[in-house]
């Protein structure tokens, strides 16, 4: 049995009902819409195509490198699958992926699979083609900007997809946020920097190979402005609640309770953690560091969205 | 390259194995969703359905072993839950130092913990079960019978089909990535760079294995694109009408909604 | 008239310039069994995807007395069987028998006789005990074997095939050679295999360079070692 870490995908018993609950329904609605239009977009190829690029994503999660002695890199595949196909069919491509990894491979549980979609199908995709959109027009189609661009989304798309599943965590009442944000977010962090790699290299063999394949900006016209504004509204939305949530886990237990996902007679709110998590760092310190590699983003991102609408105002698109 | 070990399914005969497919999805999503509505602390009532799951385990023939097993390897994550243990106030239970700050485990943490885990533990056990008594054909009429799209089964399914495939690429891409992966011998004086270059170059290499494989992907699925074409594939998904299911597997499915319905509601009157 | 193809002038050229078949024209009789030989590259492959219509050239097709045109595409390909070189590209679905049932079924025949069809498919092949099976644990052989019943099942009036005998050890080989040589129906068979040719094909088309270079009995072409030789092939 090939044993792949998969860090973000959340098995059950760790959302609670409400929570899986609510993901699926936001889930449902957002896979609906990308079916529809991967339709409109691709017509009788999408069968074989989806479903062939899925099992390629599936396969190439095996594919690893090793990082240091006993830990590797591996592929995610959501940035590599936008950049390819376009977002919409990369959210059906990567739907088909984390659901039958659920249902055969127990690659995350069924309950939490709304939750998992959302994390890696939805926000995945959204933020992998809001980087990647924004950095290739900046970069004005330079080759050297696909790369650039790949390896940002890829980071990004897993970096904030481990955001949204430590919130869900927290949202829940498994884990503190002061603690799984910072964990999830250190964690993958990291794990983007794999990506990024892979991403990058698989981006470079189809440069030389089959250039057409991701030679070209993608055109803003394919209906990519909804999601690139999803991309960007869901990463401002994560940096801004992460650093909050982790400052302020009270709040967020708070609003928990009141949906009754704490059942209040038998968990008391949530004390802080011990004064610090690492030795010599207080708490705040590190939720500060946090907010601060976030808070780069929300600016990087409000720059690229003024440099960006200002471009295709004054273009004819 | 065949690769037939990713497959969990395991042909055996048994009554679980013969139940309707789609009977066996909605039983363990059932059993799945009334682990989660377990209230905490419920621990007759996870007793009950840790007997349940069990129960289809032996009658499966697939044997506790196995599935624990499996259910092993699903579980690395519960290591996220355990800072519960550490941060749920309560009567402290233990403490001890670890390098400069004190830890203190509280019985109500533990609890907490033992929770999350047994809910995890219990549901995963309960998808093995149905991922490995049922094919996964099946599995597909099983999602058409809770009205998911045509269209994404039959995505599915050819994802099903060709995974083995681009496995087999991937492992074969990988075997010849060790078979040049060799240290030079050369005398010790020599100079040399250090083996197995840098992460980067190992992470490109990587990626181009996974270009490789996006590549053959995408010109195969060209390729059956075109004999689904000549075959007079027109871009809606047909089969044949679905057979009812049978009487013996509906009696089934409505004692065991039933019966995990009667869980649900004994465990949230008494510890809700 | 039926079970005839007719080529005239047949053109075309890939999206990136090449020229791939240039003013190719041939007709094949009812019942006739044709090889179509001749280097990589020749344009075999391309040729074959004319005739049921996957690709679109200039010149005319004419496929069983019908003019290939948009509106009989769907009824030609019923007419054509088309079997591709990589029998995984073309048993895409879960099980052999949901394979064999595809072509009938998108004819839209209704389920009783879709089955039928099925069956004597699996029959005529020898592959009636593999129905249930699941298409990645067949051998190579099996699988050559199982795409053609899934152009069988369609009862086509024309068999188009693509390298039927590459990839197969002799044994199955020789089994494939026993079917192809029992197949009633009209046969195109693009392959490098020669000494199959010579046993099972009475008549032979060279192609080189998107070029008929050569189109007679299979026993003159194949025994002109000039011919053979100018257009890469070997005297088998």
């Amino acid at each position: 049995m090939f044993l792949r870490p998969a860090p973000m995908h959340i098995p059950d018993g760790f959302l609670s009902t409400l929570v899986s609950i609510i993901f699926w329904v936001v889930s449902i609605m957002g896979l609906a819409y990308a079916l529809r239009r991967t339709g409109q977009d691709l017509g009788e190829r999408q069968v074989p195509l989806m479903g062939v690029l899925a099992a390629a994503i599936f396969a190439g999660q095996m594919l690893n490198f090793s990082v240091t002695g006993g830990t590797s890199g591996h592929l995610l595949g959501a940035a590599l699958a936008t950049i390819l196909v376009g977002p919409w069919p990369a959210v059906v491509v990567m739907t088909t992926v984390v659901s039958v990894q659920a249902l055969v491979f127990q690659d995350g549980g069924l309950l939490a699979l709304g939750a998992n979609l959302f994390n890696m199908a939805i926000i995945g995709v959204a933020v992998s083609y809001f980087v990647y959109a924004s950095l290739r027009r900046l970069t004005r189609g330079a080759s050297w900007g696909l790369f650039a661009s790949g390896f940002a989304a890829a980071w990004a798309s897993i970096f904030i997809a481990s955001l949204a599943a430590a919130l869900q965590l927290a949202l829940s009442g498994t884990s503190p946020a002061n603690l799984a944000v910072p964990a999830m977010g250190g964690i993958h962090a990291l794990i983007g920097i794999g990506e990024g790699l892979i991403t990058v290299g698989a981006l470079a063999f189809l440069f030389a190979t089959r250039r057409e394949l991701v030679g070209a900006a993608p055109a803003a016209a394919k209906g990519g402005r909804g999601v690139w504004a999803l991309g960007l509204g869901i990463a401002l939305l994560l940096s801004v609640l992460s650093p909050l949530a982790s400052a302020n886990p009270d709040g967020l237990e708070w609003v928990a309770e009141q949906q009754g996902f704490l059942e209040a007679a038998r968990a008391p709110l949530f004390n802080l953690i011990p004064d610090y998590v690492l030795p010599g760092i207080s708490n705040e310190a590190l939720a500060t560091i946090l907010a601060g590699i976030l808070g780069t983003l929300i600016v990087f991102g409000v720059v690229v969205a003024v440099a960006y609408f200002r471009r295709s105002g004054k273009a004819a698109a | 390259m065949h690769v037939h070990f990713l497959d969990p399914y395991r042909p055996l005969t048994s009554p679980v194995h013969a139940l309707d497919g789609r009977v066996k999805f909605i039983l363990a999503v059932a059993f799945i969703l009334t682990v989660s509505l377990t209230p905490f602390g419920a621990w007759p009532v996870y007793l009950l359905l840790w007997s349940i799951v069990l129960s289809a385990e032996i009658l499966s023939g697939l044997g506790v072993g196995y599935v624990l097993r499996r259910a092993a390897l699903a579980l690395p994550f519960v290591l996220a839950a355990i800072p519960l243990a550490f941060t749920t106030p309560g009567t402290p239970w233990l403490e001890f130092p670890l390098g400069p700050w004190q830890l203190t485990l509280t019985l109500d943490g533990l609890l907490r913990f033992a929770n999350v885990a047994v809910k995890s533990w219990l549901s995963v056990q309960a998808a093995i079960v149905l991922a490995s008594s049922t094919e996964f054909r099946d599995l597909l009429l099983a999602m058409r019978a809770v009205r998911i799209p045509r269209l994404l089964v039959a995505m599915f399914g050819l994802m099903w089909r060709y995974l083995f495939v681009l496995v087999g690429e991937a492992l074969r891409l990988m075997r010849a990535r060790s078979a040049r992966s060799g240290i030079a011998q050369r005398p010790a004086a020599a100079p040399r760079r250090r083996p197995g270059g840098s992460v980067a170059w190992r992470g490109k290499v990587a990626g181009g294995m996974a270009g490789n494989l996006f590549l053959r992907a995408v010109d195969r699925s060209d390729r059956i694109y075109v004999a689904m074409l000549s075959r007079g594939y027109d871009g809606e998904v047909r089969s044949f009408a679905t057979q009812p299911v049978p009487p013996g597997a509906r009696v089934t499915l409505w004692i065991g909604l039933a019966l995990l319905g009667l869980l649900w509601l004994g465990g949230t009157l008494v510890w809700g | 008239m039926h079970h005839s193809i007719e080529v005239k002038e047949l053109t075309f050229s890939y999206p990136d310039g090449h020229p791939a078949l240039r003013g190719v024209s041939f007709s094949i009789a009812a019942g006739e069994k044709v090889a179509l030989v001749g280097p990589n590259g020749a344009g075999k492959s391309t040729l074959l995807l004319h005739l049921n219509g996957i690709l679109r050239g200039q010149g005319s097709i004419a496929v069983c007395g019908q003019a290939l045109t948009e509106a009989t595409l769907s009824a030609i390909r019923s007419a054509v069987g088309m079997v591709f070189q990589d029998p995984d590209d073309q048993l895409f679905s879960l099980t052999v028998f949901d394979d064999v049932a595809f072509g009938p079924v998108y004819q839209g025949l209704p389920e009783a006789e879709v089955r039928g069809r099925v069956e004597q498919a699996l029959a005529e092949v020898g592959m009636s005990d593999r129905a249930a099976r699941v298409s990645h644990h067949l051998s190579g052989g099996e699988k050559k074997r199982i795409a053609i019943a899934t152009v069988l099942s369609m009862q086509p009036e024309i068999l188009a095939l693509d390298e039927p005998t590459s990839g197969l050890d002799p044994r199955a080989r020789r089994g494939l050679i026993r079917l192809l040589g029992e197949l009633p129906m009209t046969m195109l068979v693009s392959t490098h295999d020669l000494r199959m040719v010579r046993e099972l094909l009475p008549r032979t088309i060279v192609l080189d360079s998107g070029l008929i270079v050569a189109d007679g009995p299979t026993t003159e072409v194949l025994n002109d070692p000039d011919l053979l030789q100018a257009h890469g092939l070997e005297m088998p």
